[in-house]
C-alpha cells in the first residue's frame, strides 16, 4: 500500500524548539515584511492610478460643430448626430452621438441630450403630440425640454450652444447624468 | 503486462495519493438523508458554472471586445463560425439556469435551516457567490453589445450618477471615459472574463471546503432543535449511525438531475437558440427600451412602478438592507428549529419574496407603463366605436389618433396602457372634466393646452364623451342645471345625444 502523505492536514506536527527572538531569521523576517510593505505600496501606485485614470484625467465638454444653422427650420425639432471629440478608433458607431436640436427662433436654439433624466434611456421626439417620450419607464417631456409626466426628476439635459460663422456649435462630449448634468440649467415649466 | 500496469498504478498512487484525495472529497461521509432531490440544486448550479466557463472560453476565441467589432463578431458566431450559435445558446441558457438554480439552492438552504450553526460561513460565502453570479449575468449582457446592452450600461451610469458626492466619479469609473464606448466594453469584458470568474472560483473553493469541513446539513426533523453546545456531537452521531460516502451513497439523484439539466440546456440552445444580438449599438437609433435580461427585469419593473422620487430608496437603501439581512441571517437565527414545517415566518418570507420577484419580473417583461409608440399609426379604432357618430365626434376620433393619445390610452384594450383605458371614459368623466384634463394634464398626463387648438380639443372631447356602452349612461355633473335631480328620480336617463348637446354648451 502507498506510504502516508507527510503533508496531510490530519497530522499535527510537533516542531523542534527553536528560539526565533533576536535571531538573524527574525531580523530578516521583520526587514523583509517592511520591505514588502514599502515595495507593495510603490507598485500599487501605478496600478491604482491606471485603474482610476478615468476619474483623474477627466475629459471636459468641448465645442463641437453641428453644421450650418440653415439646416434647422424655426419651430422644428430634429435629431442631429456628431462625432464625439474623445473618440478612439475602437469606439466605432458608439462615438456617433445624437442630440435633439430645436430652433426656437432665428438666433435661439434648444439642444437636448437624448438621455432621459430618469435612468438615461434614449428619448424620442413626437412632432404630432409635441412630446419627447422615453421608452423605458414612460417619462415624457414638453417640446421645451421641461418634464411633462412620468418618473424623470427634472427636464431634459441641455447643451450649451453658440452660433459661429453661421454654424451651430454645442458644448458636449460627456454623457450627462444627474451627477454631471452639463452647464445649462433645465428650462421651462416645472411640474 | 498486468504486473507492469499494477506497478504503474501503485507508483501514481504513491506520488499523488489519489485514494486519500477521493476519500476526503467525493467519498466524504454525509448523512443518508441528504440523498434527496431537494439537495441537487447546489451541484446543478456548479455544473452551470462549468458549462459557462467552457463555453465562455470558446466564445472568447471568436468574440472581439471592441465597441467597433463586438457586434460583428457576434454575428460571425451566429452565422459563420461552425456551431457558434449553439455554443452561444448554451452560454445564454446556462447563465439563466445558473441564476434560477442558485436561487432554488438558496431557498432550499433557507427552508431547511442549513444556514444555522455551524454553517454560517457556508451561507455567507454562498451569498457572495450569488452577488458575483449576478455581476456575471449583468456584465455578460453588456458583452452582447447591441442597443439594449448599450442603453443598459446607460441605465447603470444613470444609477451611479444618483449616488451623492461620488456619483460623477463612479460614472467615469464605470464608463472608463466620458461616454459609453470601447473602453466601457473593455472594462466589462475584464470583469466578465477575468475578475468575476476568478472571484467566483475563489469563493466556490471556500464554499466547497466548508461543505466538506462543516458537513452537509442533515434533512431536519421537526422538533429537533440546533444548539451550539450539542450540535457537533449530534451531527457526528448521525454520520456514525447513518453516514454514507457522498459518492455513491448520496450522489444518485445529483447524477440524474445534472443529466436532465444538461439536456435542458442543450435543447434550449438548439431549439430556442442564443439571444440576439439585436439592433446594433448605435446611439443615433433611439428605439431601444433597454429591457434587461431575466435576472434584472424585476429591478426594471420596480424602477417604473415605485413612486416618483423614491429612486434612492430603490437603488441604494433597499439593496443595502437586503444585503445586510442576507449576511446577518445566520447570526439572527443561529440556533433552534430547522424544519420549515415549524418555521411559518420563514415560509411566509419565501412566499412573499418569491411572489414579489415573480410579479415584478412579469411587470418588467410586459412594461405596461411604457407608451405604445406605434399605436397611433398602427392600430385602428374598431367600427363599433365610430358607428353613429356626428362629424364633430369623428373629427375628434381623428385628433385622438393623430395626436397620439392612443400611445398611452387604449380603446378596447388596444393601445398603450400608460394611462387609463378610454373605452368607457364618458361613464367616468363629464365633458368639462375631460376638457380640463386634456388642457392641463395632471395625474401623470402631460398638458396638451399648448399643442391642441381649441377646435381640436372641442372635437376630441366630443368624441370622448361618446365613449360609453349603450346600456350605461354617461357621467353627469353632480350639481347644476345640466343634471336636474328630478330626472334621476323619474328614472329616465339622458340619451347620448342630450349629453352632446350639453357638452357643446359647456366649454
Amino acid at each position: 500500500m502507498a506510504s502516508e502523505d507527510p503533508h496531510s492536514s490530519n497530522d499535527s506536527h510537533d516542531f523542534p524548539k527553536f528560539d526565533y527572538r533576536s535571531s538573524r531569521r527574525d531580523f530578516l523576517l521583520k526587514l523583509g515584511i517592511g520591505l514588502d510593505v514599502i515595495a507593495g505600496a510603490l507598485i500599487s501606485i501605478p496600478i491604482i492610478g491606471f485603474v482610476i485614470s478615468a476619474i483623474i484625467k477627466r475629459a471636459d465638454p468641448t465645442w463641437i460643430s453641428l453644421g450650418s444653422v440653415d439646416q434647422f427650420k424655426v419651430g422644428t425639432t430634429r435629431m442631429v448626430a456628431y462625432d464625439n471629440p474623445y473618440r478612439i478608433p475602437a469606439d466605432g458607431q458608439t462615438a456617433h452621438i445624437s442630440c435633439w436640436v430645436k430652433r426656437t427662433s432665428e438666433q435661439e436654439f434648444n439642444v437636448f441630450a437624448v438621455n432621459c433624466t430618469h435612468l438615461g434611456c434614449p428619448v424620442r421626439w413626437f412632432e404630432q403630440s409635441k412630446l419627447f417620450l422615453c421608452p423605458c419607464h414612460g417619462g415624457a417631456y414638453y417640446e421645451d425640454g421641461s418634464r411633462a409626466a412620468g418618473p424623470p426628476p427634472r427636464g431634459l439635459y441641455q447643451y450649451e450652444y453658440k452660433i459661429e460663422k453661421g454654424d451651430l456649435a454645442i458644448k458636449a462630449g460627456v454623457l450627462p447624468t444627474l451627477a454631471d448634468p452639463g452647464t445649462l440649467p433645465q428650462s421651462g415649466r416645472t411640474t | 503486462m498486468m504486473e507492469t500496469l499494477r506497478k504503474v498504478a501503485l507508483w501514481v498512487e504513491d506520488r499523488l495519493h489519489l485514494v486519500k484525495l477521493w476519500e476526503q472529497t467525493a467519498g466524504h461521509p454525509v448523512p443518508k438523508s441528504t440523498g434527496s432531490w431537494f439537495y441537487t440544486f447546489g451541484s446543478m448550479t456548479m455544473l452551470c458554472l462549468i458549462i459557462q466557463i467552457l463555453t465562455g472560453i470558446f466564445l472568447a476565441m471568436v468574440y472581439v471586445p471592441s465597441a467597433a467589432e463586438a457586434y460583428h463578431s457576434l454575428e460571425r458566431l451566429n452565422y459563420e463560425q461552425q456551431l457558434g450559435w449553439v455554443v452561444r445558446g448554451m452560454h445564454y441558457w446556462g447563465s439563466n439556469c445558473m441564476v434560477i438554480l442558485m436561487i432554488l439552492h438558496m431557498t432550499q438552504v433557507f427552508l431547511w435551516g442549513a444556514y444555522k450553526y455551524p454553517r454560517e460561513m457556508t451561507w455567507l460565502s454562498g451569498c457572495v457567490l450569488l452577488f458575483i453570479t449576478l455581476g456575471l449575468a449583468f456584465s455578460g449582457q453588456v458583452m452582447r453589445f447591441d442597443t439594449d446592452a448599450y442603453w443598459g450600461v446607460g441605465i447603470g451610469a444613470a444609477i451611479m450618477g444618483r449616488v451623492p458626492f461620488i456619483g460623477d466619479a463612479l460614472v467615469k469609473l464605470l464608463l472608463g471615459g466620458p461616454i459609453i464606448g470601447s473602453e466601457t466594453l473593455s472594462r466589462f469584458f475584464s470583469l466578465h472574463v477575468f475578475i468575476l470568474p476568478g472571484a467566483i472560483l475563489a469563493f466556490l473553493s471556500l464554499h466547497l471546503r466548508l461543505v466538506l469541513s462543516k458537513g452537509i446539513n442533515e434533512a431536519p426533523k421537526p422538533g429537533v432543535l440546533v444548539k451550539r453546545r450539542t450540535y457537533d456531537a449530534y451531527y457526528k452521531g448521525i454520520i456514525k449511525r447513518e453516514g454514507v460516502p457522498f459518492v455513491p451513497g448520496a450522489f444518485s439523484k445529483d447524477a440524474m438531475a445534472n443529466g436532465i439539466l444538461l439536456l435542458v440546456i442543450i435543447v434550449l440552445a438548439l431549439f430556442v437558440g442564443p439571444k440576439g444580438p439585436g439592433i446594433p449599438a448605435d446611439p443615433t437609433i433611439a428605439i431601444s427600451d433597454a429591457s434587461p435580461d431575466y435576472p434584472f427585469l424585476f429591478i426594471f419593473g420596480a424602477a417604473a412602478l415605485m413612486p416618483n422620487g423614491s429612486e434612492v430608496l430603490l437603488f441604494f437603501v433597499l439593496p443595502t438592507v437586503a444585503v445586510i439581512l442576507l449576511f446577518a441571517l445566520p447570526f439572527i437565527s443561529n440556533e433552534g428549529e430547522k424544519s420549515w414545517r415549524r418555521r411559518p415566518i420563514s415560509v411566509l418570507t419565501v412566499v412573499v419574496t418569491g411572489l414579489t420577484l415573480a410579479l415584478l419580473t412579469y411587470a418588467g417583461m410586459t412594461g405596461p407603463w411604457s407608451p405604445h409608440m406605434e399605436a397611433w399609426k398602427s392600430l385602428e379604432i374598431k367600427p363599433q366605436y365610430l358607428k353613429d357618430r356626428t362629424p364633430l365626434e369623428l373629427q375628434g376620433a381623428l385628433v385622438f389618433q393623430n395626436k397620439q393619445c392612443r400611445d398611452c390610452h387604449a380603446i378596447d384594450d388596444q393601445g398603450g396602457h400608460r394611462g387609463p383605458d378610454l373605452t368607457a371614459v364618458a361613464t367616468r368623466m363629464t365633458s368639462p372634466q375631460l376638457v380640463r384634463q386634456v388642457i392641463q394634464g395632471g395625474g401623470n398626463m402631460p398638458a396638451y393646452g399648448k399643442n391642441l387648438s381649441p377646435s381640436e380639443i372641442h372635437a376630441l372631447v366630443a368624441y370622448l364623451t361618446s365613449l360609453h356602452p349603450p346600456n350605461v349612461p354617461p357621467a353627469r355633473e353632480a350639481v347644476g342645471p345640466l343634471a336636474p335631480i328630478d330626472e334621476k328620480r323619474s328614472g329616465s336617463q339622458p340619451s347620448a345625444d342630450d349629453t352632446f348637446a350639453k357638452a357643446e354648451k359647456t366649454p
